[in-house]
């Protein structure tokens, strides 16, 4: 079970780098979902993995599994899930402002004309 | 039990939250009403900050427990000198800002005055906050906030720079998350004070694990401080934003410098056996480089705001080389310069601005242009500000500076600090 959860990370993690790395916002989005999802599976991994056991006080059980990880994870799906929302949206009005999706500023900086510092 | 001037410590987070759900909720289409509220609101919490730091001045650490759950379990706000300053500082900063945006920024767009006050309450959360976790949730407060107040008002170049703003941020918080959940593994504790006492006790074997969890959060912080080589988001942000929102957005770079020196001078500071000082081969080094981009950009910028957005660059690489000293002069150099360059710096971006409106079709370009109304006095504190931010003598950053090469001295690397400062000078 570890290697497999390992694994997946990893390759979570790997899918979210490699998309990040690309020039457009829709691929930067798509990485940087992949990324939390890597990351909130990574988050849960920290209380150590255990099958079978309860998070909460119950009287008949033979050990727990650690619950403050599970606290932490669903903080952190809300907050990515807010931010996506908001990139989202900040992406699409960016292209349908500006006609392109490229995530470097190609937006022309205000034209000097001429004189430096 | 607490007495009840204990619960002061929690109303800088709970007042300017309760401001901007009020003003969503009930003031939505009165901007006047609205710039009275969050005027006075942050009027209030001047106040507040300024009796806090009273009460904190003498020296002892007050936490407070948030519904009486007992530390390590409950969540903590911790309330000391330190923070209490950085509060006054936040607060008043925020009264500058908020009176400014009421002069007409704030009715380019809709809701300035919530995202103000949901700003603050982040900035405040995360200057009062004893729990690391808390620090992240915090930062995400403060950050979408800030999100909302750098689109205020709109324009395809806002809207690029804020997507490549937000998404430096969410990779930042994502890093965040991984150095949590590694310290948390090895130590099971998040809280601060908690983890002081754990860190040095840690096994020999996970000690390369914490030190990957403690450098990656640093990675985080120095992104928010705006640090060489992860700098690059911050003239871009700046100068397509409006100049209350700058002005406001610069505390955050305060933030990420704050947080260094609570993990890596409480956390893994000195006392912290195999991890004692994890950061501090790389952050006087990496402020040093961010002092000379700084000034180089200083040098090469051809717009009102990027020079000032450089300035505050090269300011943060001067703090940093402070407080990556870590020991007592060289953070007490660090916090009276922090102080000064964060009035400084958002005093040159709320002139910068002011200028900006002025000039019309020139705008904050460095071009001949007709003369402006008022321009002896702009002038005028424009000089002031500069001055200031670049420490001549008769003002305080001159002080700030001088104590900073002071606390250098027993450094060994100080001719390099010394070398990488005179160009700074000479901007």
């Amino acid at each position: 079970m570890e290697l497999l959860v390992a694994a997946a990370i990893g390759i979570l993690t790997t899918v979210g780098i490699y998309l990040i790395l690309r020039a457009h916002t829709f691929p930067v989005i798509l990485g940087l979902t992949f990324l939390s999802y890597a990351v909130n599976v990574f988050l849960f991994a920290m209380g150590r993995l255990a099958i079978d056991r309860p998070p909460v006080i119950s009287p008949d059980a033979a050990g727990y599994t650690d619950p403050l990880p599970q606290a932490l994870v669903l903080t952190a799906i809300v907050i990515s899930f807010g931010m996506t929302a908001l990139i989202v949206v900040l992406a699409l009005r960016g292209y349908l402002e500006t006609g392109s999706d490229h995530s470097t500023l190609d937006v022309p900086r205000r034209t000097d004309a001429g004189g430096g510092a | 039990m607490t007495a009840p001037l204990d619960h002061m410590t929690i109303l800088p987070v709970i007042l300017p939250a309760m401001a901007a759900a009020f003003l969503v909720l009930a003031l939505r289409h009165h901007l006047k009403r609205q710039r009275i509220v969050s005027i006075g609101v942050t009027l209030l919490l001047v106040g507040i900050a300024a009796f806090l730091l009273a009460q904190a001045s003498d020296g002892t650490v007050r936490a407070y427990r948030l519904g009486d759950w007992p530390a390590p379990y409950g969540i903590t706000l911790v309330l000391d000198r330190l923070s209490a300053t950085l509060l006054l500082l936040t607060a008043l900063l925020a009264l500058c800002v908020v009176v400014y945006a009421a002069g007409g920024v704030d009715g380019r767009g809709r809701h300035f005055h919530p995202l103000f006050q949901f700003q603050l309450m982040g900035i405040n959360g995360a200057f009062l906050t004893g729990d690391v976790f808390n620090l992240f949730v915090f930062f995400e407060v403060m950050l979408i906030a800030s999100y909302g107040l750098m689109l205020h008002g709109g324009g395809p170049g806002r809207l690029k720079a804020g997507f490549q703003y937000v998404a430096i941020n969410l990779l930042a918080s994502v890093v965040f998350l991984v150095g949590v959940g590694l310290i948390y593994a090895v130590t099971g504790t998040l809280n601060m004070a908690d983890l002081a006492v754990k860190v040095p006790q840690v096994a020999e074997a996970d000690a390369g694990l914490l030190k990957a969890g403690a450098l990656l959060l640093f990675l985080v912080f120095a992104t928010k401080a705006a640090l060489v080589p992860l700098h690059w988001w911050l003239p871009a942000t700046y100068a397509g934003t409006s100049a209350p929102a700058a002005a406001l957005v610069m505390i955050m770079t305060k933030v990420g410098a704050y947080a260094i020196i609570r993990i890596y001078g409480l956390v893994f500071g000195a006392g912290a056996g195999p991890l004692a000082l994890a950061a501090a081969p790389f952050v006087v080094p990496a402020a040093l480089v961010t002092l000379v981009v700084g000034a180089i950009g200083l040098v090469g910028s051809r717009t009102l705001r990027d020079l000032s957005a450089f300035a505050v660059i090269a300011s943060m690489g001067t703090l940093l080389v402070a407080i990556g000293l870590f020991d007592a002069p060289g953070l007490s150099a660090g916090l009276y310069y922090l102080v000064h360059s964060t009035l400084a710096g958002a005093a040159l971006f709320l002139i910068a601005g002011l200028v900006q409106e002025q000039r019309g079709a020139a705008s904050d370009r460095l071009v001949p242009a007709p003369a402006m109304a008022g321009e002896t006095l702009l002038g005028g504190l424009f000089f002031l500000a500069a001055v200031a931010l670049v420490g001549l003598p008769p003002l305080s950053g001159f002080l700030g500076k001088v104590m900073i090469l002071e606390a250098t001295q027993a450094a060994t690397i100080w001719p390099w600090i010394w070398g990488s400062s005179s160009p700074r000078a000479s901007s």
